[in-house]
């Protein structure tokens, strides 16, 4: 075993040359739900720990602009305690509760959600859909990147050597949106999602749908952001006909993989199924915001 | 390279010790400090036997680096009794049969104890659903949450039937 080291930087640049200097061999600790269990089992090795925990930024919550700027290294539980942003994007705070238990919840961030790159991830889906974009940090200085352009299949991701994510950003919602997530798991708790779906929808005063973003999580190597699935909502009061459309056009994007948990044909049925489900509670939810 | 010197404080004391990086915090509480209450069921997030409090988060232990800790304030299951004296739920667990081997008893309590300082009044749901990250291979959880919701209610101050 190699010696390891660790560092707390106190401030994105402070991470950044950190991150340069180890030429790769370094990985960045959030909620370590992933990393530390990744180590044990002998997936990676790194020589530098890097704890982004005490960069100012990295584990608050700030309303900005009409929307919420939020840390990447924001536990679970902590997010889930915050009444307002738990009201205005409910689908992203109820998928990041999602996240294992009680005891997870207090460690797990949106950051390692998405730069794990599991496929599964929970949270994906929600950001993606509610259009959330995110800060990369990096030797280059600072870019913003939307969520569905980070992950590029299990386990990789686009950011650079050197990048890492400092924050999350979910826009000011429109008057008459709603979202909302839906996972299916064979158990209640505790287990990775065998489809995953987000759907973020704006409904004008006659209840007719004008924007909508659906992202499919589970069913790709990456989270999907599926533009047909939102255009059959688009122009519909999500009748019947908009939800068969709907359904088909979720399941057309599916490429999911065969295992255990879930055979092809069943993950594409229910990527049908709980995108309608999701678009509803979607559509009760910008009724009543 | 050196060990990291770490200062913290478990259960309101303030305590130091030196560990590796690798070390997790559940390492150092049972091999540096003799805290061996907290369990290891599986070393990965899944059975909650090693579930502490840090600056009153539920965690598990096992998934924290125990450098990590450094001006922290942790609570373990060894700051469950005052003295002689068993915190209600231990009391409730005992007069419910609630163990048997006893290997995932300090992380239930723990853990039940971080519902009921939050929430007092827990229906049966909110217990199965805080507890769903605590595994029990022998007793079954029945009687585990039997003996939540009654020491809950004896907490509030009622009496039970
Ligand atoms: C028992 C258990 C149950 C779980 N259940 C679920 C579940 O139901 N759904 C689910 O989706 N996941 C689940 N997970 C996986 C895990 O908890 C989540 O992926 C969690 O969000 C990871 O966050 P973290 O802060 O702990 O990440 P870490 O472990 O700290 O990091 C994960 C990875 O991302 C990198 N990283 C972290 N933050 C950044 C950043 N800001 N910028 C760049 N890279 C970064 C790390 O280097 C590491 O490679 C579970 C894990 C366990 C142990
Ligand atoms: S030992 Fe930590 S969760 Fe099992
Ligand atoms: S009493 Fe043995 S595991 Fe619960």
């Amino acid at each position: 075993m190699s010696s390891l080291q660790y560092a707390t930087p106190a401030s994105v640049q402070e991470a950044v040359a950190l991150l340069a200097k180890a030429e790769g061999k370094a990985r960045i600790l959030a909620g370590g739900t992933d990393l530390l269990v990744q180590m044990r089992a002998g997936m990676v090795d790194p020589a530098l720990i890097v704890d982004i925990k005490k960069i100012p930024g990295l584990r608050t919550v700030t309303r900005e602009g009409g929307g919420y700027r939020i840390g990447a290294a924001v536990a679970g539980a902590e997010l889930s305690d915050r009444a307002d942003i738990s009201k205005d994007w409910p689908g992203v705070v109820e998928a990041f509760d999602l996240i294992g238990s009680t005891q997870i919840q207090g460690r797990a961030s949106l950051g390692g959600n998405l730069c794990n790159a599991s496929p599964a991830a929970d949270s994906v889906p929600a950001l993606v859909a509610a259009g959330a974009k995110a800060t990369v940090a990096g030797p280059g200085g600072t870019r913003i990147v939307p969520v569905e352009e980070i992950p590029t299949g299990p386990g990789r991701t686009s950011l650079k050597p050197g990048e890492f994510i400092v924050d999350f950003v979910l826009p000011a919602k429109a008057a008459g949106t709603g979202d909302a997530y839906l996972r299916l798991i064979p158990r209640t708790e505790m287990d990775i999602a065998v489809v995953g779906v987000g759907v973020c929808l704006t409904l004008d005063a006659a209840g007719v749908c004008t924007a909508a973003r659906v992202a499919l999580g589970a069913v790709a190597p990456t989270v999907l952001l599926v533009p047909d699935a939102a255009k059959a909502l688009v122009g519909s009061r999500l009748d019947e006909a908009a939800l068969q459309k709907l359904d088909a056009a979720a399941q057309a994007a599916c490429r999911p993989i065969n295992d255990k948990r879930g055979t092809i044909a069943y993950r594409t049925k229910v990527a049908g199924v709980l995108a309608r489900r999701a678009a509803l509670i979607a559509a009760d939810r910008a009724r009543t915001n | 390279m050196a060990k990291h010197h770490v200062t913290t404080t478990i259960n309101g004391e303030s305590v130091e010790f030196l560990c590796d990086t690798r070390q997790t915090l559940l390492d150092v509480l049972r091999d540096e400090l003799e805290l061996t209450g907290s369990k290891e069921g599986c070393a990965s997030g899944d059975c909650g036997a090693c579930s502490v409090l840090v600056d009153g988060r539920l965690v598990c232990s096992c998934l924290v680096l125990g450098v990590e800790a450094e001006g922290k304030s942790i609570e373990t299951i060894e700051g469950m009794a005052k003295g002689d004296k068993l915190h209600p739920l231990q009391q409730k667990f005992l007069e419910h049969a609630a163990l048997q081997c006893g290997i995932c008893t300090p992380g239930f309590l723990v853990a039940a104890k971080a519902l009921l300082d939050s929430n007092p009044n827990p229906t049966e749901t909110e217990v199965r659903y805080w507890l769903a990250g605590n595994l029990c291979r022998c007793t079954g959880y029945d009687k585990i949450i039997r003996a939540v919701l009654d020491a809950a209610a004896e907490m509030r101050g009622e009496t039970h039937g």
